[in-house]
């Protein structure tokens, strides 16, 4: 028997029986697609023509389409690929880490963000393979034999530790990913009552029953998928942080890249979780799963990694002035009074101000409150990469090549247009499959809402009783 | 074409269905299985189902994983085609733990769940498997296998009894 806390808030709300739950995921991926979503998609779907033309244009005419000049080699491709790196680590941090720490909370939230995770990881890869200009030769990266080229590649750089990085992350989390949908898509097969939709749903159900057996390994095979992603998370965005610190760029050569990196994407990235929940809460009338309990848990994070991010910043201005190294200590001036003034100054306000907000609870479990400050530590964030790599870079040694970065509307094209291309992919998922973890949720319910004293602790002891299960509707 | 027949209890409760596995069992009835919508927990001891030796095969993936990739950096850097980078000597270990570590979690997990759709028959399929489809639902389902002579009205008796809501008779033409 498990000990309940009487003050824990219950996970789930509305007194939800079992086939509640099902009900509740599986009503928006049977429902007819209603306008709302059809609008979405086809706001989503023009920047992704917006996208589709930008990269149209950088492989037509080249890299001299970007607004990068010869001083500033990296500027928005590097800044978008960081960024989106980060928002693509709440998702496995959310069902690794917290599988591990056995944080239940995690049940509702993780299945969309995770799905968030790999879009994200699929917008950031974009950057690296357009930024190579002759993306046909990307295979390149990967160690082949010399017939392809003179030599193997260079194992001792960052650049090439991302390439595995970042492809082991995507890949580990799709799987990890996909063996928490394997039970849900078996759930939509068996209610499924068009022969498309049960057909497909069987094909990606992949025979799954739900025998005793099988759920014994699933659960061994999630844990021991969350202990390897664990470590692996934590290592994509050290590695991503490398490509800057161990170059001898002054602003970029800091030992404190790696923690302080990690804290920046998880605080991004649970940003940006809370951006789509708060959303998709509402538009499928999910709020008895994901309540307001998530949301300040969420917000907790924000606060504890956002005060980590800004503790680094302040360490960083310590560092280079202390370092006695002149060009680092200009580099830190003059990311904040420099050219650069208003980047530097929105960073900090969006990532060190905005998140300490949190610490009043009202703030905390106000969804206005958190969707706007969600929004401004996402703005934060791009910022952040920005200034790390524009201000860096665009005075370098010689005062003679001092120049300035502007983006050209190509640049702006391939921003804009992968948050189209995340933001479709999103809401195909969001159609097409379950957004909410079922088979999780259910294996929570009864722990969790046993506990409640302002719901009828007997509609979640017995299955089916008949209820007052549709207070929120 | 054989089919093979099947009693199948429908429970509602978790709790009811974990004791009724104990009382079948101590009845000496053999369960063909227990489907549920989601992971009971307590399951497996009652159930009798071992521990899963997964990890073990994904610690050898693992293992393969580390192996290869240090091969790999030492044969390409160290020996195929040595070259100085950076100062470092040829087979510079530090800067192979990134590549080392990522080929080790991308062996160990794609090598574990690999084995895990082999041993468990999960594969794409366009049949739809289950015996009851409430129990990808909100109802545990306990199969157990009809065979000559078995009689019915017992088992149907013993089911009810330890609190199954339903009990149906299913045949599976394979």
């Amino acid at each position: 028997m498990q000990h309940v806390s009487p003050i824990r808030e219950p996970l789930v709300t509305g007194g939800k029986t079992y086939a509640d739950i099902t009900e509740d995921v599986c009503r928006q991926v049977e429902a007819k697609p209603n306008m709302r979503w059809m609008v979405a998609l086809g706001v989503a779907l023009v920047f992704l023509g917006i996208f589709l033309y930008s990269v149209y244009r950088t492989l037509w005419f080249g890299i001299g389409e970007w607004g990068l000049n010869k001083t500033v080699g990296w500027a928005w491709d590097i800044t978008n690929f960081v960024w989106w790196v980060g928002i693509g680590h709440a998702g496995t941090l959310i069902s690794a880490i917290l599988l591990l720490f056995r944080q239940k909370w995690r049940t509702s939230i993780n299945r969309a963000a995770e799905a968030m995770t790999i879009f994200a990881v699929i917008c950031a890869a974009m950057f690296p393979v357009l930024h190579m200009g002759r993306p046909w030769l990307a295979y390149w990266v990967l160690p082949l034999p010399n017939t392809f080229g003179s030599l193997w590649v260079n194992f001792n750089s960052p650049l090439l530790w991302d390439v595995f990085a970042i492809s082991t992350y995507f890949s580990v989390s799709l799987v990890f990913w996909y063996i928490g949908l394997i039970p849900d898509f078996a759930t939509i097969r068996d209610r499924a009552t068009g022969p498309i939709a049960r057909r497909a749903y069987a094909l990606l159900s992949f025979n799954w029953t739900g025998s005793a057996k099988h759920w014994s390994r699933y659960e061994t095979v999630s844990l021991i998928l969350a202990g390897l992603a664990t470590p692996l998370v934590l290592s994509v965005h050290t590695i991503v942080s490398m490509d800057f610190a161990t170059s001898v760029i002054p602003g970029w050569h800091t030992t404190i890249f790696p923690p302080y990196f990690v804290a920046g994407a998880i605080f991004s990235g649970f940003a940006m979780v809370l951006t789509l929940m708060i959303i998709t809460r509402k538009t499928f009338k999910l709020e008895d799963y994901i309540t307001l309990e998530h949301v300040e848990s969420m917000n907790k994070v924000i606060t504890l990694t956002g005060s980590i991010v800004g503790v680094a910043y302040i360490t960083e201005f310590f560092i280079a002035w202390y370092s006695g190294v002149e060009y680092e200590q200009y580099a830190f001036i003059n990311r904040a009074t420099g050219p650069y003034w208003w980047a530097y100054w929105s960073m900090m306000t969006c990532n060190v101000i905005t998140p300490q907000l949190f610490w009043f609870r009202s703030i905390r479990r106000s969804l206005t409150a958190t969707f706007i400050i969600s929004i401004f530590v996402n703005i934060g964030m791009w910022f952040e990469r920005f200034v790390i790599i524009v201000t860096s870079l665009h005075r370098d040694f010689l005062p003679s090549s001092w120049v300035m970065f502007s983006p050209t509307s190509i640049d702006v094209g391939i921003y804009v247009g992968t948050i189209g291309l995340f933001f479709t992919l999103f809401l195909l998922f969001a159609k097409f499959f379950p957004v909410v973890n079922m088979a999780e949720v259910k294996s929570i319910l009864k722990s969790s809402t046993g506990v409640s004293h302002t719901h009828n602790p007997g509609a979640s002891l017995h299955g089916t009783a008949p209820n007052n299960s549709h207070k929120h509707d | 074409m054989t089919s093979k027949k099947y009693i199948l209890g429908v429970f509602n409760d978790e709790d009811v269905l974990l004791n009724a596995i104990e009382q079948t069992r101590a009845a000496g009835t053999k369960i063909y299985d227990v489907f549920s919508p989601y992971p009971i927990h307590g399951i497996d001891d009652v159930l009798g189902i071992q521990r899963s030796r997964l990890p073990i095969v994904a610690f050898f993936c693992g293992l393969c994983g580390t192996s290869f990739a240090l091969w790999m950096q030492i044969y390409m850097l160290g020996f195929d085609w040595p070259m100085i980078i950076g100062g470092k000597p040829h087979i510079a270990l530090p800067s192979f733990i990134p590549v080392t570590f990522e080929l080790t979690v991308l062996c160990a997990a794609f090598g574990m769940v690999i084995t895990f759709f082999i041993i468990s028959g999960l594969r794409p399929t366009l049949k739809v498997p289950v015996l009851d489809v409430r129990s990808t639902d909100d109802k545990y389902v306990m199969a157990i296998e009809l065979k000559e002579g078995t009689d019915i009205s017992k088992l149907n008796d013993l089911l009810r009894s330890h609190g199954a809501i339903e009990v149906n008779e299913k045949e599976v033409v394979k």
